[in-house]
């Protein structure tokens, strides 16, 4: 089957079998990454820019290791801060990419709407890295994968977004997709920190951790921005721990098995506690080595646009 | 090249329609013109060689539209907009008249920059009614020298776009304002609820995950500003309200005797924050921003009632570059003279909504009172000042062949039915083409 976008925005209104496609790919390159020699030539002659005008580290490693993985030639553009304070405008970053004949373009930026911009001025494909606030597909589609492997199907599961969700990318993206794949999603977290009228995205919402413990296979643990408190969103991170961190207490007293994931950077002690992060309950590591692996399957994808099966043996 | 208005000698609008401003039937007749006034008004036979005749069958002709909230940008900014541009755009538009917001670079808080506005728009078809700052520097401060800035020509006080957060502040500038019978336009927003925010918040701004700005920013704003202008017994004008609750508030307001009147922007009638999903800042970025379907509906009521009194543009021109960028980025803003009508008639006028006439009285009779301007009166003798529309004409708007600089406009590409098909003021008639 082929993709309906030869863009990845996000993950609103992308099909069962869209996303389908994706984890099995990536389950495909996995394999190639438990390799000896963990590389393909899939993207061979294929160029790829990492354009982050925002800080992250592991993101852009992830993506970097996934180009390498394949392959392809990959430059770095990192900018910290807009592209306004930088004083060239993220347009004529656009038309910089444009002329130097890129095919895909990864791109984090602060700005929600920032990839459909670019994916309007440049020809070439677009994945976004995470845009403000609004989505972050690929780090679902790596949660995805951790809890398909991990509890073997998407479906009929309750999975629980815990924390900041109203500045939360991972949050949308987890919504659109978990829901596309037939999960149950619930949100929780201090009243401050949910969007208004989030409800409406089909999401149950729990006011207290311990009800939603009480009914979730998995929680999907946010990192808290201790920044938020300076702006009056909640009063310390010690309250916040004991209103809605993670803790051994809580997950023994649900009483029920539970996968727990977590994007990181992690705070440990706050959103939640080590001995709870390093368990066997937790997939954390997990989804970084298959952050990977989907990022590999979404440039494989987007860029080759053949199917695994059509394609050269991976596995 | 562009088009120029042309120095009446004799014009004869020829079998137009004239509404009844009191909502009687239409007259149709013809209009001879002399100079800047009308000389005669019914059925004129063989014109006199030397008269220039304009064929107005089917067209309405009103007293001419006043668009009461425009950003004209000079002195200052100049790439954006210039006085002689944005009349030029308001003549484009059918408006032979506007009022111009002091936010300029320096702010027009001065006797010397209320003249100089009203300098550079001589000679152009379009008065221009200068609203001159109520603080000075817009800072919130102390009050301009609002007698003297009154006796310059400024028509009204406002610092649009920065409101008056101090309550003690607003209530002196309602009760000094009130001494030179000039109204107090207020942009009501409280920027503790709305700073950093870039669209409506509600259900769209959670799924796009862009900051809000809550509709209570507006509403508490309007609230508070209604009290203290009822305490204050003086006039106040909200500037384009955009809510359901500002819409109640204001009515109540009214029914209890409050002096106060308001406005909204045809995008507010026609437009919703669904619009936003395009994250183009160009045409869907603007404060207050665009909100729900339910607010929309309740402006409409609220036109329809007399709660809101009047239509204007909040004309903003930006130049390319504030406004192709990221949306957070973006300027706020969206010009509106050049579709304002066309907007009306399709989505207001032809749909039953308002009648021609209650147009006429939300672009034309009522910001002329709000802003003690003589009120025009098509009767012979009287001074020529004429917007004369096309009720149906199909056109489609291209922001290519703006007068105004701005080309950040919701409505690109869209057909419309109805337009202005000309306007007449001091002496001169502009026709569109």
């Amino acid at each position: 089957m082929q993709l309906n976008s030869r863009h990845l925005l996000g993950l609103e209104g992308v099909t069962c079998e869209e996303i389908t496609l994706f984890l099995d790919t990536a389950a495909s390159f996995k394999k190639v990454l438990e390799r000896p020699i963990p590389k393909v030539p899939t993207l061979r002659g294929k160029t790829v820019v990492n354009l982050f005008f925002e800080p992250s580290t592991r993101t852009r490693i992830s993506f970097e290791l996934a180009e390498k993985r394949l392959s392809a030639d990959s430059v770095n553009f990192t900018s910290a801060g807009s592209s306004v304070k930088k004083g060239e405008t993220f347009k004529d970053t656009a038309r910089n990419i444009e002329a130097m004949k890129i095919d895909t373009v990864v791109v984090r930026h602060g700005s929600a709407g920032a990839p459909h911009y670019l994916s309007r001025c440049v020809d070439a494909s677009i994945i976004n890295a995470g845009d403000g606030a609004h989505e972050h597909p690929t780090q679902a589609l790596l949660d995805m994968m951790t809890i398909r492997e991990r509890l073997k199907s998407l479906e009929g599961l309750k999975v629980v977004i815990v924390g900041d969700i109203e500045h939360s990318r991972v949050a949308r993206s987890n919504i659109h997709g978990l829901k596309t794949m037939g999960a149950a999603v619930g949100v929780c977290g201090p009243s401050t920190l949910l969007p208004r009228e989030i409800e409406k995205m089909g999401v149950t919402v729990y006011p207290h951790i311990e009800d939603a413990m009480a009914e979730a296979d998995v929680l999907n643990v946010l990192r808290i921005q201790l920044e938020r408190q300076e702006r009056g969103l909640f009063p310390s991170a010690r309250e916040y721990r004991m209103l809605f961190g993670i803790t051994r207490a809580r997950v023994e007293a649900a009483g029920r098995p539970v996968t727990i994931l977590h994007p990181g950077p992690i705070n440990r002690g706050v959103e939640i506690d080590s001995d709870v992060a390093d368990s066997e309950a937790s997939v954390i590591l997990e989804q970084v080595t298959n952050g990977v692996a989907v990022r590999m399957a979404v440039l494989y994808l987007l860029a080759g646009g053949r199917t695994i099966a059509e394609g050269e043996d991976h596995a | 090249m562009r088009k120029n208005p042309e120095t009446i000698r004799k014009l004869l609008l020829r079998g137009g329609r004239i509404p009844d401003p009191a909502g009687g039937p239409d007259t149709t007749a013809d209009i001879l013109i002399e100079g800047s006034r009308i000389r005669k008004i019914g059925k004129i036979r063989t014109p006199e060689s030397d008269v220039r005749v304009l064929d107005c069958a089917g067209k309405v002709i009103a007293p001419g539209f006043c668009d009461m909230h425009v950003h004209l940008r000079e002195p200052g900014q100049e790439d954006k907009e210039t006085i002689e541009t944005g009349c030029r755009a308001a003549m484009a538009g059918g408006f032979t008249a506007v009022a111009s917001m002091p936010n300029t670079r320096p702010p027009i808080d001065t006797r010397s920059q209320v003249e100089f506005v009203r300098e550079r728009a001589q000679g152009m078809l379009t008065d221009v009614y200068p609203i001159a700052a109520i603080t000075k520097g817009l800072k919130g401060g102390e009050l301009t020298e609002m007698g003297e800035l009154a006796a310059a020509g400024a028509a009204g006080f406002s610092d649009d776009g920065f409101p008056v957060s101090d309550s003690g502040r607003f209530r002196r500038a309602l009760e000094y304002a009130k001494m030179f019978g000039r109204p107090v336009i207020e942009h009501s927003e409280d920027r503790s609820l709305s700073e950093g925010g870039h669209m409506n918040e509600g259900f769209v701004s959670t799924q796009l995950g862009i900051r809000g700005i809550p509709p209570v920013g507006e509403t508490a704003a309007v609230a508070r500003n209604l009290l203290i202008a009822e305490y204050a017994d003086s006039p106040l004008h909200i500037a384009h309200v955009s809510t359901a609750d500002s819409v109640r508030l204001i009515r109540e307001a009214k029914a209890r005797g409050v002096p106060v009147t308001a406005e909204t922007c045809p995008h507010y009638l026609v437009l919703t924050d669904e619009a936003v999903k395009s994250f183009d800042p160009n045409r869907y970025k603007m404060n207050p921003p665009l909100r729900t379907e339910a607010d929309r509906l309740a402006l409409l009521e609220g036109l329809r009632d007399g709660t809101i009194d009047v239509i204007a543009t909040d004309h903003a021109p930006h130049t390319v570059d504030d406004k192709d960028c990221e949306f957070d980025v973006a300027a706020f803003g969206v010009v509106g003279l050049e579709t304002a009508l066309g907007v009306i008639l399709t989505h207001l006028v032809h749909a039953g909504i308002l009648t021609p006439a209650q147009m006429i009285g939300k672009m034309s009779v009522n910001p002329r009172r709000i802003l003690r301007l003589d009120p025009i009166r098509i009767a012979e003798g009287e001074v020529a000042d004429l917007t004369i529309l096309d009720p149906d004409v199909e056109w489609t708007v291209d922001p290519k062949r703006f007068e105004t600089k701005g080309r950040n406009t919701p409505f690109a590409g869209e057909t419309l039915k109805g337009g202005p098909f000309a306007v007449v003021n001091k002496g001169m008639v502009f026709v569109k083409d």
